[in-house]
This record gives C-alpha cells, sequence and structure tokens, in this order.
C-alpha cells in the first residue's frame, strides 16, 4: 500500500477502541460541518473497527445501555440495515421506526415526531428523510445526537465517509487522486457529500453527467466537469457511477435509459479511458444496464461488496465518536 | 484521370467571403477547388456568359409526405423542385407518418434520399415524441443517426419547463434547436393575421402576440441554457427588436423568416384564397417591410420557402376550414430576387440568408465556394423574366401562393457535389 499523507492518517490513539479526544460534534449532519482533521480522524476511527466485523465474536461493549432509534422516513433496506448492525455491534439497543412518508410530510409533523421521540430519552437518533433540511431540523428538537443517513438531495455523510474508506483501503492514500463521479449529479446527496468530503482531502473531483443532470454552479462544486464521459474517465484512479432513477424523469431530463446508457453507461469501452487499475463504485442499489454493465458491475475492479462493508464499520466508528462512553466521560 | 469542371467568364457571388467579381470556378472531384493551384488539361468547360455562379441555396424549412403521404409530396418530387430552384440542400420537417423521432426513421430518411433525391437531403428529427409537445427525444441517438437539428415542425412546445429541458439537453450534444413560436391559446382558433381585414371578412385573428409572448420566453431560456436556438421563423414588427437584444446576449441566437412574409401580406388573402392561408399568417404591409429591414440590417439570418405541399382537398374548404401551407423550393430564389431588384436588399445579402448562413447555424460545410467546399452551387440569370404557372413546377402538390406571378431572375444550372442535376431549357453556355 502507498505512503499515507500527513493529514490522511493520525496517530493511534491509546483508550477505548480506537477512541480520540479529536472528535467533539454532538451531530453528524454533513461532510460540510466537518474540517479535513475531523474527516480523518473518522476514516481512521473507521479503520480500527474494520477489524471487529471479520472476527468470530462481532461485538464490542462501548454503546452498552445506549439507545438508538433508526427513524427512516423513505425506505431503505442496505442504510438502514448497515446502522442497525453497526449499532448491535457495538451493543446498543437498537430499535428500527419506519414513517410512512404519506402521513408525515409536513415539517409541523416531523417537529411532533422529534418531541414524542425525544421523551423515550434515546441517545442516538439515525434519520433519513426525502426533504433537504429536515434531518437538521429534528436535530434542533431533540436532547440526543443526531446521524444524517440522507435527506433529500442535500448530503449523505457515511456515505461519503464509506467511499472514502473504500479508496483508502485499495489505493493506500486519498491525496492526489483524480476522482470521477457520473451520473445524476443534480439530484444526489451522495455525490454532495463525496464532493465536499474529496474536496476537502485534495482529491481533483470531477462530474460526468448530462447538462440536464448537472445543477446550476457545479463548477464550483468539483474541479472539473465533463459533458462527454470518454473524457471525464481519462486517467481517473476512481469512478464513481450514481443510481439513475429514471422513472423520476423519463422523458424529461433524460429520454430513455437506451440513449443515457449508450453516452453514460459505464462499459468495457468506455472504462478504458480511465487508469488501467482504476476501481469502480457504486452506492446502490444498481440498475444493470441502465448506468453500468453487468460484467463491470460483477467484475474484478468492481469494489462495490467492499463498500458495503466499509459502510458498517464507518458507521460504528460514527456512533463511537458521537455518543460520550458510558463511563459518563 | 481527373474528374475536373469549370466553369468560366462568370459573376462569382459568395457571400461567405463576400466576394462578387468576375472569374472562374474549379471543381474537382466533387469539391471546390483553387485555380491558381493548376487547372486540369482534361477540364470540361462551361461558359457562364457573365451569369452568377453562387453556392447552392439551403433551405432550412421543407415540409414532404414522406413517409405517409407520398401523394403530396416525396423526397424525390421535393427534390427535382429544388433542383429546379437552385435548392442544393434542404432540412426536411420531422411532420409525417410517422413522426421522425426515433434513430431507425432518420436513417430512413437518410437512406430513402440517398437513393430517390437529386439534391442534398438533411433530416431534422422531432424535439419530443410524436411532436406531442411532452416527452423530449433521444437528441444523442438521433444525431448519431444523421439528424442536423431539431425541431417539432408545424408544432410550438406550450410547456416552459419541457422547453429548458430540451434546450439544455440539446446543448450537451451541441445540437442546433430550430423552434416555431406560436402560443396555442392565444392563435386559439384564429385563421390570419388579427385586425381590420380579418374583422372585415369575418374570420378570427392571430395577434402578433402569440408569435411575441413564445418567443420572448425562447430567447430567455436561450440565453440561460446556451443552446444553439433558431428561431424558425417571425412575421411580425414587434418580434424584431426582442431578437436583435437576445442576439447581442448570446452569439448561438439565430432567426428565420418565411419568403411569403417578405413577399406578400394579409390583403393578398383577397376573398378567402386559401393558398394565401399561412402559419404563421400574413400579417400587415407595416410588419412585411420590417421583415426586409431585418434580413438587410442582419436581424433575421436566415430566408427559408417553407414549402409546404398540401393536397386540393385540404385547400378547396372554405377558408377557417382549409389547411394552411403553400409549396415554395421553386420560387424561393426568384421571389426574393424581388427585393434586389427593387433596391431594398443586396444581392450578397440576400443569397448569404439562403447560403452562408444556414450552413454556419447547421454547422455544414457547403453554401460557401471555399476551396475544400463540397461543390454545390447554381448559375443565376439575374433578369431571366418568367411567370410562375403551377403546372410547370415540379412539386407534387400545386398550391403556390405565386401563381402568375412575373418574376425577374431564375436558375439557369444547378450541381450538387459537381454533378448537373438540373438546367433550365433556356440556360445558356455549353457544355463541351
Amino acid at each position: 500500500m502507498a505512503q499515507k499523507s500527513p493529514i490522511e492518517s493520525s496517530e493511534q490513539q491509546p483508550g477505548r477502541s480506537g477512541g480520540s479526544p479529536v472528535f467533539t460534534k454532538r451531530h453528524l449532519l454533513g461532510i460540510a460541518d466537518l474540517n479535513q482533521y475531523e474527516i480523518v480522524d473518522l476514516l481512521d476511527r473507521a479503520e480500527r473497527m474494520i477489524p471487529v466485523s471479520r472476527q468470530e465474536r462481532k461485538t464490542l461493549p462501548t454503546l452498552s445501555g445506549k439507545t438508538q432509534i433508526n427513524l427512516f422516513f423513505e425506505p431503505s433496506t442496505r442504510t438502514q440495515g448497515s446502522f442497525e448492525i453497526a449499532g448491535k455491534r457495538l451493543g446498543a439497543l437498537v430499535v428500527n421506526m419506519s414513517v410512512r412518508t404519506s402521513s408525515v410530510t409536513k415539517g409541523e409533523t416531523l417537529v411532533d415526531t422529534a418531541t414524542t421521540l425525544n421523551a423515550m430519552q434515546p441517545d442516538v437518533l439515525v434519520v433519513r428523510h426525502a426533504a433537504a433540511g429536515a434531518v437538521e431540523l429534528l436535530s434542533q428538537k431533540v436532547g440526543c445526537s443526531v446521524i444524517n443517513a440522507g435527506d433529500g438531495a442535500h448530503e449523505h455523510p457515511t456515505q461519503a465517509l464509506l467511499d472514502a474508506l473504500t479508496i483508502r483501503q485499495h489505493k493506500g492514500r486519498i491525496s492526489g487522486l483524480t476522482v470521477a463521479i457520473c451520473g445524476d449529479i443534480a439530484n444526489s446527496r451522495v455525490a454532495r457529500s463525496n464532493l465536499i468530503l474529496l474536496n476537502a482531502l485534495n482529491v481533483r473531483t470531477r462530474v460526468i453527467a448530462p447538462k440536464t443532470l448537472l445543477p446550476k454552479g457545479i463548477e464550483d462544486m468539483a474541479a472539473e466537469v465533463f459533458t462527454d464521459m470518454r473524457e471525464g474517465l481519462r486517467d481517473a484512479d476512481v469512478v464513481m457511477m450514481l443510481r439513475l432513477q429514471h422513472e423520476r424523469f423519463a422523458g424529461r431530463m433524460i429520454p430513455s435509459t437506451r440513449e443515457y446508457y449508450h453516452f453514460y453507461g459505464l462499459d468495457d469501452e468506455k472504462l478504458a479511458f480511465a487508469r488501467p487499475d482504476a476501481i469502480v463504485m457504486h452506492p446502490g442499489p444498481m440498475n444493470r444496464g441502465v448506468e453500468i454493465d453487468p460484467s463491470i458491475a460483477d467484475g474484478p475492479r468492481s469494489v462495490i461488496t467492499d463498500q458495503v462493508e466499509m459502510g458498517v464499520a464507518v458507521r460504528m466508528a460514527v456512533l463511537d465518536a458521537l455518543l460520550p462512553a458510558g463511563d459518563g466521560k | 484521370m481527373t474528374n475536373a469542371l469549370l466553369i468560366e467568364n462568370a459573376r462569382i457571388v459568395d457571400p461567405a467571403s463576400r466576394r462578387d467579381e468576375r472569374g472562374s470556378l474549379l471543381v474537382i472531384d466533387g469539391k471546390i477547388a483553387d485555380p491558381a493551384a493548376g487547372i486540369p488539361a482534361d477540364a470540361r468547360r462551361i461558359d457562364a456568359r457573365g451569369q452568377i455562379v453562387a453556392p447552392g441555396l439551403i433551405d432550412m424549412r421543407v415540409f414532404t409526405g414522406e413517409p405517409g403521404r407520398e401523394y403530396r409530396e416525396t423526397l424525390a418530387s421535393a427534390s427535382a423542385a429544388a433542383a429546379a430552384g437552385g435548392v442544393t440542400s434542404f432540412v426536411v420537417m420531422p411532420d409525417t407518418q410517422p413522426v421522425i423521432d426515433d434513430s431507425a426513421l432518420v436513417d430512413f430518411i437518410v437512406r430513402r434520399a440517398e437513393a430517390t433525391a437529386k439534391v442534398n437531403v438533411l433530416p431534422a428529427a422531432a424535439i419530443t415524441r410524436g411532436l406531442e409537445g411532452k416527452e423530449i427525444t433521444e437528441f444523442g441517438l438521433l444525431k448519431e443517426a444523421g439528424a442536423v437539428c431539431f425541431a417539432d415542425g408545424r408544432g410550438s412546445i406550450q410547456n416552459t419547463g419541457l422547453l429548458r429541458s430540451a434546450f439544455t439537453y440539446a446543448a450537451n450534444y451541441d445540437m442546433p434547436v430550430v423552434h416555431h413560436v406560436s402560443d396555442r391559446s392565444l392563435a386559439g382558433e384564429g385563421v390570419m393575421n388579427e385586425g381590420l381585414y380579418a374583422s372585415g371578412l369575418g374570420l378570427k385573428g392571430i395577434p402578433a402576440e402569440a408569435e411575441t409572448i413564445p418567443l420572448s420566453r425562447d430567447l430567455q431560456l436561450a440565453v440561460l441554457t446556451g443552446v444553439r436556438y433558431h428561431a424558425a421563423q417571425i412575421s411580425s414588427a414587434k418580434a424584431i427588436p426582442m431578437v436583435a437584444g437576445a442576439k447581442r446576449q448570446s452569439a448561438r441566437i439565430s432567426c428565420g423568416v418565411s419568403i411569403n412574409n417578405l413577399a406578400l401580406n394579409e390583403n393578398d388573402v383577397g376573398s378567402y384564397r386559401t393558398f394565401y392561408k399561412l402559419s404563421p399568417p400574413l400579417r400587415t404591409e407595416d410588419d412585411r417591410q420590417a421583415m426586409i429591414a431585418a434580413l438587410a440590417d442582419g436581424t433575421i439570418d436566415v430566408i427559408h420557402s417553407d414549402h409546404d405541399p398540401q393536397d386540393s382537398e385540404g385547400k378547396r374548404q372554405p377558408f377557417a376550414e382549409a389547411t394552411d401551407g403553400a409549396i415554395g423550393l421553386e420560387t424561393l430564389l426568384a421571389v426574393a430576387l424581388r427585393l434586389v431588384h427593387n433596391g431594398q436588399v443586396d444581392l450578397v445579402t440576400v443569397l448569404r440568408a439562403m447560403t452562408s448562413r444556414p450552413a454556419e447555424i447547421l454547422g455544414l460545410a457547403s453554401g460557401r465556394l471555399t476551396p475544400g467546399a463540397p461543390a454545390d452551387f447554381i448559375v443565376i440569370d439575374l433578369d431571366y423574366p418568367w411567370v410562375v404557372e403551377e403546372k410547370k413546377l415540379a412539386s407534387r402538390s400545386r398550391n403556390t401562393a405565386f401563381e402568375g406571378a412575373r418574376l425577374q431572375g431564375r436558375v439557369m444550372r444547378t450541381f450538387v457535389a459537381g454533378k448537373e442535376v438540373y438546367s433550365h431549357s433556356d440556360a445558356q453556355g455549353s457544355a463541351a
């Protein structure tokens, strides 16, 4: 593995499982709230969590006695499951609450929900909501830590952290790499969180999308903007594909999935423009044959299942960093 | 052995270079060549006897009936009319049955034209599926199949959000969008220009605002998205300062005018003559004069024929129930030359609006007499007098708005890729 730059790995701290005094935040609402040292600290903590899930007894007593509520206003199998496993492996009591979006749509109701949950004295709320800013609003109304598990097209901080950890595991470093994010940039919280994180770690960030899927001001959010995928992939170290929610804008932003696949689907011919050792990532769930060729999704350059594994480690690290130790420290 | 042709003793008029001088034109292997680089000894020679040699015309708005309504016009019959009118390339609108909204259908037009047409046929693909104004088509695949631009033909997109998407998506593939501007609810059931004349005839009118309101929307979105935008055709004086203002903000904006709105006005409707029922409608004489002035000062970039063949069934109806449209490929040049003969617009400017400007807008190599360009050119007798007789026109349909018109000047010979595709019976000069 290549050498890490100083800001990418901090010294191993003594004490609790990777416990570090650096992290003082109460909530994790977005990558935008973190500086590069906090990002690296979280990655270091997550790296130390990886072995926990690989050993036979996959538990640490860190969060014993704590209550974690997963509050998902939008259905999600993989993120909710990942947070649940992360909490349970740290010994927390984890409760899943799926809220039907149809009955909870107004801000007022969201606050009511928060007040109700707050009365149950949880230690951490993991929240996903379809509206940008909803998680932050909720965090102002409760007395516990709040983790944003995705709010609209705003942020998905743990996804960006797990992506960064996956890159670091495979490339040995993050700084100085060229990372191309391709797909529906305009509507993607994953793209936003990743751009903020990667820019903070001195990555050469690129976005690739048709103009209809690029948000206004993208030139100031990524180092380089491409509408031609081959140009955008040239010499990239990492290719991050995004899910195309084509049913959302059929005939509006994208005329058809066959045209999208022809120009923006990742296939062998286009991937050949990236570096020979480039890795391919996807936050899932994938649309095979829409944004990615099945042979690449399931092929040797894909690190998609590693991302899922890193997801658990990152969420364990975040829970551990946010919650004060059980001894009342 | 070279395949060379020399047109000697000509008045060379090339709007792209603003050239207007005596000289000769050399063609080698279907391309314009530089005579200074040497004339092959075996070149075929034609004496132009002082007549004009100009780039072949590029007509940006032509309708046919192929596929689906071949009885109105085929690509072959339209190309024969085009050749006789000096039009060496035309953009064919997607308003056919089926609508040209899929790459396989663009491919059909390309192949069918190669097999049957005398001149270059450039397919415009639909902006929206089925011209319904609801879903955008596959711009990238359509471009790869050979579409030169996107247009909804006679249709005008009413949904502003969709239009913005279409402009943004067209900019993604660097393709021009050619849009006919007409507000459906304002045009309503109108059938001719709104005003005293329509009121006198008891016909419902179409106000100029049915054009200027959607035009304003289009121009603002064109500036916002950076798309290559071409307002297909304007007809009212009020539209001109709007276009001029938008052009100052984006060099990718252009606009066209139908030859009908340059040559005719609402009074030509006379007593319910349906061959003058057009879209946009013929406007007032003041509007027509404003169009001419805007052509002269460059605000209007392109003159097209709006060639729209309609069968007699559709035209032999009460005015309000008749179909819109008139043919015009064969009369386009001669009618436009009226503006030159009466001293309103100079020859180079008129020709530029039908040669180099459309070529620039569409990104074509033709439309100029530069060495290396395709040898699409015409020989014009500027003063040749003739009378339009519908029976002698090559089009399959007869709905000309210029029946019986006395015109001065016409095409004597038409060449496409160096090959003669039309010569008038009075063409002078012998092909040795």
